[in-house]
């Protein structure tokens, strides 16, 4: 209990909770901005940010870091940009279901195609130096990645509002998510906007997985699962197509999440981590559909 | 008139097949020097039992799915619900110890096997009279258990719209995963290690004082179980309850002006389809001879999902033959995929562990993108449409038993 108590302990539990939820926060934003448009769960999103790992670990074996991030940056992009066009533009006009479906279909083949690639084996993230060196805050030691990804979350969602609030493009994206048909009719090229929805998406997703990977133990095929739903959870609680909301939800997930696996092994309750970002969505989903800053949707309930 | 007629064959035709199962299964040990394809443990038989058992929890997700309109993903959820029941409730007293080892026995002081055997005895027929009943009504609690569960969460998460409650339930299927691997509930569910030992399909095969094996019944029964639950669901499609679902699938707000009331047929919908998910996750435990929470993933909901999709949402019997060559082709025919293999001295590229799966998810994915009605659509198969094609009796019966091998 004194160790509990121990000013470094909750330093460092608070610290790799901020920098988790900035993790979850790059994702989030994918989900958030693709639902928003399109209305879809894209549930391959979370494999998309898996599949950015995996490049990761083959590339950088290959090539110096520096080289190695920026092309892995523009293949899951690539990736992102391509799964949209196969995978769910061809069902522009079909049911929302058979959408989601798609995603699923998606999220399978990616997974498997993982799996046969590494032969099923946890692969593990190079260590990039300037992420894992170590430091010491407040007395408590911590790696640089921790510090850096608050930061550098900040930074881009700065970006990405100006992106969306301040250009052309971003006009056009939220005119999208505000009516599709009559954006369609005003003369904006729905597909064009949607591809950039996916590219941004899956650009902030590869960013998210260098932050992550590099301090997770390995990487296996259905290590993007759970941060996809996760983040999507964070997209909701924050109110779906609000970028601030997703990303406030992703850090109040991520810090929640460190502190049940932070608490005493004793009580037994680190399993229930993952199951704390679903009960905190149930409760959303029943008390305030809307989350935290969305728009008032009625097609939700 | 028709219709009793009808109801006739389709009777004969769930015999004969019941019959052709059993022959099947026994006929190596009748006839030696059959193709191995015969044998016991080949994979014919993995493929029709897990077959029975996943088309069961596919057409109980297709009742939800396809027929309400209700997008759940919670399937997975529910088996684990119905295994772990069952299992508990049927692990014999004397193998306790060893399983719950970690946790020093159970705590669930009773078996339904040692119950029934104190009744009707442990040995010869009065042995095989308490499996019965024991494996019976462990699987009828599987499902009362799911079902229960359905009820209480039904009323906060049938309010929710399409993927919202698709998410929803997906997220209470992950709660209970978490649920039944803390440890503290371990002397219950024995924490996140395995349930084992209790009767499994294997246990049904009739054996005589000498312990061999005299009748094999180990498919037979996960397809009379399926088939029982199977034809229940077709009946309650078929009922004026089966209509107002599909008058909620097709337009709510019509259905309601029709005076259904929705979240009445909803929620009934959602507790029988879970039912029935709890029964198919106990007969899964049966044919896996163990019950792990960490088995029952979204992976395993999208699987089933997918499977429908192959089958055609809004079809029984598509779900039944999506069911089979599903598994059919990940467990037997594409098998050769993940075999390294040389003709001569060239290596065929790309076959290694792993790219039946990945042949496999391209094929799912064409069939979701170009294909979206499935194998059936919303259509069923009908005596009519049978007798258009070849004089086979149901195509379902001819996918597992192929000529392949």
């Amino acid at each position: 209990m004194e160790q509990l108590l121990s000013a470094e302990y909750i330093v460092s539990i608070l610290l790799s909770g901020i920098s988790l939820g900035g993790q979850l926060a790059l994702i989030a934003i994918g989900y958030t901005m693709v639902y928003g448009i399109l209305r879809l769960i894209n549930f391959a999103h979370g494999d998309v940010f898996m599949v950015a790992g995996l490049l990761g670990i083959y590339i950088s074996a290959a090539l110096p870091m520096y080289i190695a991030i920026p092309v892995v940056i523009a293949l899951t992009i690539g990736l992102g940009f391509f799964i949209e066009r196969a995978a769910y533009k061809p069902l522009r006009e079909a049911p929302r279901m058979s959408v989601m479906i798609s995603a699923i279909g998606v999220s399978y083949l990616l997974q498997n195609t993982a799996t046969y690639i590494t032969g099923g084996q946890p692969m593990t993230y190079p260590a990039i130096d300037a992420l894992t060196r170590t430091v010491s805050i407040a007395g408590a030691s911590t790696k640089l990645v921790v510090i850096i990804t608050p930061i550098l979350v900040v930074v881009l969602i700065v970006l990405l509002t100006t992106l969306i609030n301040h250009t052309k493009i971003g006009m056009a994206m939220r005119a999208v998510s505000k009516d599709f048909e009559t954006s369609r009719l005003m003369g904006i090229k729905i597909n064009n906007v949607i591809s950039m929805t996916f590219v941004i998406g899956s650009g902030l997703a590869v960013v998210g997985s260098i932050l992550y990977f590099t301090t997770y133990p390995a990487i296996t095929p259905t290590a993007g699962a759970m941060p996809g739903l996760k983040s999507f959870v964070a997209a909701v609680f924050g109110g779906i197509g609000s970028i601030p909301g997703a990303v406030i939800g992703a850090f109040l997930i991520g810090i929640c999440e460190t502190i049940i696996k932070g608490l005493p092994s004793s009580w037994n309750v680190s399993v229930f981590s993952d199951a704390f970002t679903f009960a905190l969505l149930i409760v959303i989903l029943t008390c305030k559909p809307t989350g935290l800053f969305g728009e008032k949707a009625t097609d939700k309930v | 008139m028709r219709k009793t007629k009808h109801t006739g064959r389709s009777l004969l035709a769930v015999a004969g097949l019941l019959l052709v199962i059993i022959l099947l299964e026994n006929i190596s040990s009748w006839i030696p020097g059959l193709p191995a394809v015969f044998a016991p443990t080949s994979q014919l038989f993995t493929v029709l039992k897990k077959g029975a058992v996943y088309s069961l929890v596919a057409v109980s997700m297709n009742l939800l799915n396809g027929f309400t309109g209700l997008f759940s993903l919670g399937q997975a959820g529910f088996m684990l619900l119905g295994a772990y029941t069952y299992a508990i409730l049927t692990v014999p007293m004397a193998s306790k110890d060893q399983v719950y080892y970690l946790f020093g026995g159970s705590a669930v002081k009773f078996s339904l096997v040692d119950l029934f055997q104190s009744l009707f005895g442990n040995t010869g027929f009065g042995g095989y009279l308490s499996l019965i009943c024991a494996v019976l009504v462990g699987i009828l609690f599987a499902g009362l258990v799911a079902a229960l569960f359905a009820a209480l969460i039904g009323t906060p998460v049938l309010r929710l719209k399409s993927d919202y409650l698709a998410i929803a339930t997906l997220g209470f299927a992950e709660i209970l995963r978490a649920i039944f691997q803390w440890q503290t509930l371990g002397p219950i569910t024995n924490g996140a290690n395995m349930l084992k030992s209790f009767p499994t399909f294997a246990d049904f095969n009739i054996r005589n004082g000498a312990g061999q094996v005299v009748l094999r019944l180990s498919t037979f029964v996960p397809f009379l179980a399926a088939i029982i639950c199977i034809a229940l669901i077709v009946l309650l499609i078929h009922s004026s309850y089966g209509r107002a679902f599909k008058a909620i699938r097709d337009d709510e707000v019509a259905a309601e002006a029709m005076g259904i009331s929705l979240f009445k047929h909803k929620m009934l919908s959602f507790v029988i389809s879970s039912f029935f998910s709890g029964v198919g996750g106990a007969l899964f435990a049966m044919y896996v001879a163990n019950a792990q929470a960490k088995a029952f993933t979204s992976t395993m909901t999208y699987e089933i999902l997918l499977i429908v999709v192959i089958g055609g949402i809004g079809s029984i019997s598509g779900s039944v033959i999506g069911t089979f060559l599903y598994v059919a082709c990940s467990e037997w025919w594409l098998r050769f995929l993940d075999a390294e293999t040389y003709i001569g001295s060239f290596k065929v590229p790309l076959l290694r562990s792993g790219f039946r799966m990945v042949v496999f998810s391209v094929v799912i994915m064409i069939i979701v993108l170009f294909f979206s009605k499935g194998i059936m659509g919303d259509k069923e198969l009908s005596w009519a449409g049978i007798g258009g094609l070849l004089k086979k009796r149901r195509p379902k019966k001819k996918t597992p038993a192929g000529k392949e091998g």
